[in-house]
């Protein structure tokens, strides 16, 4: 299992240099002078020489990939031409947060959507199963960012139980431990019995969290269901029956593991596509997170910002990739030795 | 010859009617079946596909899927009580516990993604107050009993690491998991199989039957295996039976055209030992959808009188345990 681990870890390396070349080059020869985008309309020809030069955009594009590729290796993303902060260090303020509301998406998408597809495999055409597909194609057709609208209409607007954006209660303000709210918030409470924070932090992510999940929900519960549907239909559970394993168990236990390879699938991608930056729903909750300040970045030309943040959530997809495929090697034995 | 009549009644199945509702109309599987199976003994359930071979199994246990499957009248009486009164989970608690079933495809029938050992494991616990460890540990036993080598490596493998023989071998050892093997239900085991490996099963089953004094409703298509397992035989046809008796007399005395065509198909019969083609039966068999209340076998009867499309022949007794269901008998010349 390591020696595989190990493997694929290594295989990562050609994946990503790939991905950080693709990278530079596309940013690169997209049309557009950052010196200019950063200096205004009105800036003299010489002032945009001296940036271009400072920023080292009149060197020849091989050279300044070498430089880039020198840079990226010591794992220097560079520093923010917007901010003039490192670049690193802004997506470790942002990226947290984005981590966070993805994890939260995916564990509510992730519960609620294979019990719902299970539900509905073995009520199949019933009503429970005519519903909950019914929902899921409406929660697949929704747009996140009406449907993020709506919920704050209902449940913040109209019923007040919780707030229209935004991760804390600002009275609670903490330095960030690990950037997770909701984590740092348990840390607290462990050291100085504050539960604030916590409550506070949780509160927050409701909305949010509810609207981002809501698509890979409805993906997650279609897949679940006829992933189930097969199995169900499989000789072993007929021999799980005819062996007089209790209903409940041949469901949940021996079917549902043998179902769970597709899910996975899904659910790594989906894991990822999230991972990557949920703009729109950052956008309508006033998230902070890595989606929203890409978008900023990429509306500011800032080069090194743009570069620095698709490496790291490339990185971070890659990294899920492996994940789903250890997870594979776990659940089905036969991929285990191959 | 056995006297089989004598013996304890353990299951008997009584005027049984199941169908199908499909959109395209009702297929009825199974019509107005009679069987019984005495403590000890194997019957053999004979046909081609498609006769209710299987569906009349899964009755018993009632594994049909419902819908579209329904049962529609009949009796099934085991040890005394009506199964197919017994609620869901008293019939699940029957699964398993006096009545297992072993299937034709070993490569599919075990869990793909679970240990051998935790499978069976599993099954002991479901019926007994026993712990992880103790059912391990007889489960090893029992793999032992069905003759698996090195059974404490084997409880850790999953289900492709074996061959198929071993894999038909751990599913007989879990339906010997049970507390009180009564009933051990074989739906073509050996038809997946190749030569040399279903004789070893079968002789496994016949042992085993005899050490735990269970009975095996064998269902089968090779008359070579019933020759060799059986006690009793019942020829089904489209859903009816059309002959039943002991082996002996099946064997010696077939009366029924579909069981003397079935007979005549052998590659073992005598009259092929310079033939280069098999003689099969003409036909094929109707569609049960649209079946009606005749004799089933009717248009591929060499036989076949006026009589046959009416109604469905009363039983004629041969012997003491042989019956045949046929209008015409009289026409068949003795012994083809």
């Amino acid at each position: 299992m390591l020696k595989y681990i190990l493997k694929r870890l290594a295989l990562l390396l050609p994946t990503l240099f790939g991905v950080i070349t693709l990278v530079f080059f596309m940013i690169a020869l997209a049309p557009g002078d950052p010196a200019r985008v950063m200096l205004g309309e009105r800036a003299t020809a010489d002032s945009v020489e001296q940036l271009r030069h400072d920023l080292g955009l009149d060197k020849p594009l091989y050279v300044q990939y070498g430089l880039y590729l020198q840079r990226v290796v010591k794992l220097d993303l560079g520093k923010s031409i917007k901010s003039g902060q490192k670049v690193s260090e802004e997506i470790w303020d942002h990226f947290p947060a984005t981590i966070e509301l993805t994890i939260w998406a995916m564990i509510f998408s992730t519960v609620v959507g294979i019990i719902i597809g299970v539900l509905s495999a073995t009520r199949k055409n019933g009503w429970i199963d005519f519903a909950s597909m019914g929902g899921a194609l409406m929660g697949v057709s929704m747009p996140v960012f009406w449907l993020a609208l709506v919920l704050i209409m209902i449940f913040s607007v109209k019923l007040d139980m919780f707030p229209t954006g935004g991760r804390m209660n600002i009275r609670y303000y903490f330095t960030p431990i690990t950037g997770l709210y909701v984590l740092d918030g348990i840390l607290i409470f462990f050291k100085s019995g504050d539960i604030k924070v916590f409550i506070s932090a949780l509160h927050h992510l409701v909305l949010p969290a509810v609207a981002l999940g809501t698509i890979p929900l409805a993906i997650i519960a279609r897949i679940t269901r006829s992933s189930m549907l097969e199995v169900l239909n499989q000789d072993y559970i007929k021999t799980a029956r005819s062996a007089g394993i209790k209903e409940s168990k041949v469901i949940y236990r021996y079917a549902l593991k043998n179902a769970l390879l597709p899910i996975i699938t899904v659910i790594g991608l989906q894991f990822g596509l999230l991972l990557s930056g949920a703009i729109l729903t950052e956008t309508v909750f006033a998230w902070p997170g890595i989606g929203k300040w890409i978008y900023h970045a990429i509306e500011a030309r800032d080069y090194p910002a743009v570069q620095g943040g698709i490496i790291v959530i490339s990185t971070t997809f890659v990294l899920i990739n492996l994940v789903v495929d250890i997870l594979y090697s776990i659940v089905n034995p036969k991929i285990r030795l191959s | 010859m056995k006297d089989t009549n004598t013996r304890e009644t353990l299951l008997s199945m009584e005027n049984v009617n199941v169908s199908f509702k499909t959109h395209r109309g009702t297929v009825r599987a199974v019509r107005n079946l009679n069987l019984k199976i005495n403590k000890g003994d194997t019957l053999a359930l004979v046909g081609e596909s498609g006769c209710g071979k299987s569906v009349t199994a899964h009755t018993i246990n009632q594994l049909i899927p419902m819908p579209p499957g329904v049962i529609e009248s009949g009796k099934v009486i085991f040890e005394g009580r009506d199964l197919l009164k017994l609620n869901i989970k008293e019939v699940a608690k029957l699964r398993g516990e006096k009545i297992s079933m072993i299937f034709q495809e070993p490569m599919t029938s075990l869990n793909p993604v679970f240990k051998i050992g935790d499978q069976i494991a599993e099954v002991f616990m479901t019926h007994r107050q026993i712990s992880r460890k103790e059912a391990l540990k007889r489960t090893v036993d029992l793999l032992n009993l069905v003759k698996i080598p090195a059974a404490e490596k084997r409880i850790n493998d999953y289900p492709h690491q074996l061959s198929g023989g071993m894999r038909q071998r751990a599913m007989i050892a879990m339906a010997l998991a049970s507390p009180e093997p009564g009933l051990l239900i074989a739906d073509e085991p050996t038809t997946a199989l190749d030569v040399t490996i279903q004789a070893q099963i079968l002789r496994l089953i016949s042992d085993l039957k005899k050490d735990v004094n269970m009975s095996v409703l064998l269902i089968t298509h090779d008359m070579g295996v019933v020759a060799e397992t059986a006690d009793r035989v019942v020829v089904m046809y489209a859903g009816r039976k059309v002959e039943e008796a002991d082996v002996y007399s099946l064997f010696d005395n077939p009366k029924h055209p579909y069981t003397l065509g079935l007979l005549n198909s052998l590659p073992s019969n005598e009259k092929y030992h310079n033939a280069e083609r098999l003689e099969a039966i003409k036909g094929t068999i109707p569609d049960l959808l649209t079946i009606g209340d005749g004799c089933p076998f009717e248009n591929r009867c060499p036989d076949a009188g006026p009589k046959c499309s009416g109604t469905f022949p009363e039983e004629t007794k041969i012997g003491e345990d042989h019956s045949v269901w046929c209008h015409y008998l009289e026409n068949q010349e003795p012994s083809k």
